[in-house]
């Protein structure tokens, strides 16, 4: 798969995010918005995942542990054809699988709830132990906020992971220098992450979050380290892509109306690294 | 009772390999025979429980089958949200174990006591609770906590424990189990109060009163059969837990009884709305919450009149 194509995935699901934002009233596009380019790593170039077979027992597993950026996971997941696009619009509807946290009727290829912060860290450290208690080869990734890292439960679970050595599993840390109602940096001092982390033990990497092939090198790298869990620091903007929502904590909770949605779309469409795709 | 819980887990250790116990740093030598039969399969999970939680829940995901062990308090109230996020709302065959529960670290304050345990785990949807007597009951009842495919809370004692039971009881999850039958008035005894139960029912005996002694070590499901007869064969149930009056079995019971719009007349007896520090022991601990045989006979005594 080109970059191009990359790149013409990542729009495509940044469409579908702003489209079932507006049409079904769901909050957080600012959240999605920063973690786009790291889905679309993930799912078409890293997880080893069948879409006939979704819960096939050796598959990697990937946990979104900022749960409020759902929506770009379901946008994710349907583009990668676990389910068809259209059910998307139903995101929030009574007996939707679609919740605005993923919960436990979540559609296919959704591996665990989430919504509470700091809790799928821990779990990913359970699944990635038990792996290699039983000798299987899945790897586990978890996607975080930095504004989540306030929560004790990752630091609890960072030290585990380092002691055992879960080389199995990857953090990733959507760093949006963002949290629900201020910067990161302001509301709990995390810096310096990069340091923190590796010594917490584990093998940290940094990378622009909004940059495929950096991503990309960096899940590869990690995969490669053989005797410490591996964390990504990914540097993202929230809101990413449409030119009014960038670095606007307003997004983490507004919803655009008609006039923002038909802005978005067309500053996306003219998006001109992909004018040739 | 912890060394029974241990010693339950080495009997199933070797041939159940999907057996993983988390612990949190305690149990000093507890585990040694259990690290020596599934050595990585025996995990000290650090003081962080919270972790301990969530991991037992990616474990119960991947197929496992773990246990999570430490002082009551620190893997009930600690970790409750992992516990009712991660454990409970997605139904996973995790068994919880707290030792020394209600009043069994008296003697360590108020911050070891747990006696909002039951009402923690029981509001829980999918949440089993099961509180054993004394050791019998507990090795009675290991073999189908270990089968359930839901998550369990196993209240589990501290150490030298009575053993109340004559001989080994034949249990089930959900199904309370009749000590000493009797008639008018009900003991329906929580876990650790089965001992004291049974010398009430002593005590009463010299005034002529001939109570039944049932053990509930089930507080999640209740027994629906056992409560629907006991509703028609006595004029009053006697609860007896050490667990707060709130929230817990007693409150367990008048729910039961709330929920079907049933009248009857329920002595509670339990540790009162207070905070208990200053004490020197268990039993001391009892005895000011109004848990001693002679409180509670008093008690009864008194509302027969």
């Amino acid at each position: 798969m080109t970059i191009t194509e990359l790149k013409s995935l990542s729009r495509r699901l940044r469409e579908d995010v702003l489209n079932v934002s507006h049409n079904n009233k769901i909050s957080h596009l600012g959240s999605c918005l920063s973690c786009i380019e790291i889905l679309v790593v993930l799912y078409w170039r890293y997880l080893r995942v069948d879409i006939t077979d979704p819960n096939y027992p050796d598959r990697d597993q990937f946990l979104l542990s900022k749960g409020h950026a759902a929506s770009a996971l379901y946008a994710a997941l349907a583009n990668r054809g676990f389910f068809p696009r259209e059910d998307l619009f139903t995101h929030g509807q009574t007996g939707s699988p679609f919740e605005e946290h993923p919960g436990l009727h979540s559609p296919p290829g959704v591996d665990c709830v989430s919504g509470s912060l700091g809790h799928a860290l821990p779990i990913s450290l359970g699944l990635a132990k038990s792996a290699l208690l039983k000798g299987s080869k899945a790897k586990f990734a978890v996607l975080m906020g930095d504004g989540e890292l306030n929560e004790g439960s990752i630091w609890e679970a960072a030290m585990f992971a380092s002691t055992h050595k879960l080389h199995n599993l990857t953090a990733i840390i959507d760093v949006n220098q963002w949290q629900g109602t201020g910067r990161s940096s302001s509301v709990m001092n995390i810096l310096p992450l990069r340091d923190k982390w590796e010594a917490f033990g584990w093998h940290a990497l940094e990378v622009d979050g909004h940059n495929h092939n950096e991503i990309e090198d960096a899940l590869n790298t990690g995969s490669q380290i053989k005797n410490k869990p591996t964390v990504v620091i990914a540097n993202t903007i929230k809101g990413k892509g449409i030119s009014f929502m960038e670095d606007d904590n307003n997004w983490h909770y507004r919803i655009p109306n008609d006039s923002e949605l038909r802005a978005a779309l067309d500053e996306l469409a003219r998006d001109e690294s992909l004018i040739d795709a | 009772m912890r060394n029974c819980f241990a010693a339950c887990l080495e009997k199933y250790v070797k041939e159940q390999d999907e057996i993983v116990l988390l612990y949190a740093d305690i149990g000093n030598r507890l585990f040694n025979k259990l690290k020596d039969l599934a050595g990585p399969r025996v995990i000290n999970a650090g003081i962080a429980e919270a972790n301990m939680a969530g991991m037992a829940a990616g474990m119960a995901m991947n197929g496992m089958k773990p246990f999570i062990y430490t002082i009551t308090p620190f893997t009930t109230s600690r970790n409750f949200e992992q516990i009712k996020v991660d454990i409970a709302y997605q139904n996973l065959p995790v068994v919880i174990a707290g030792t020394g529960s209600g009043l069994g670290y008296a003697n360590l304050g108020p911050t070891h006591h747990s006696f909002e345990d039951l009402a923690l785990m029981r509001v829980l949807p999918n949440m089993q609770v099961v509180c054993p007597a004394d050791v019998l009951e507990l090795e009675a009842l290991f073999p189908q906590i270990l089968k359930s495919r839901e998550p369990v809370y196993l209240r589990l004692g501290k150490k030298n424990e009575a053993v109340v039971h004559p001989e080994p009881p034949n249990l089930s999850i959900g199904k309370a189990h009749v000590l000493i039958p009797g008639e008018r008035i009900c003991l329906m005894s929580c876990g650790s109060m089965l001992e004291t139960a049974k010398q009430v029912s002593v005590e009463l005996g010299k005034q002529g009163l001939k109570v039944e002694v049932c053990s509930f070590h089930t507080v999640k499901p209740l027994d629906d059969a056992y409560l629907d007869e006991a509703y028609s064969r006595f004029d009053t149930w006697v609860t007896l837990e050490e667990h707060s009056v709130i929230g817990g079995f007693g409150s367990a019971i008048s729910d039961w009884l709330s929920e079907r719009l049933l009248n009857k007349d329920v002595l509670r007896f339990g540790i009162p709305d207070l905070f208990i520090d200053q004490v020197s022991g268990q039993q001391d601990a009892k005895k000011r919450a109004g848990l001693s045989v002679g409180s509670i006979v008093e008690g009864i005594l008194a509302y027969e009149g």
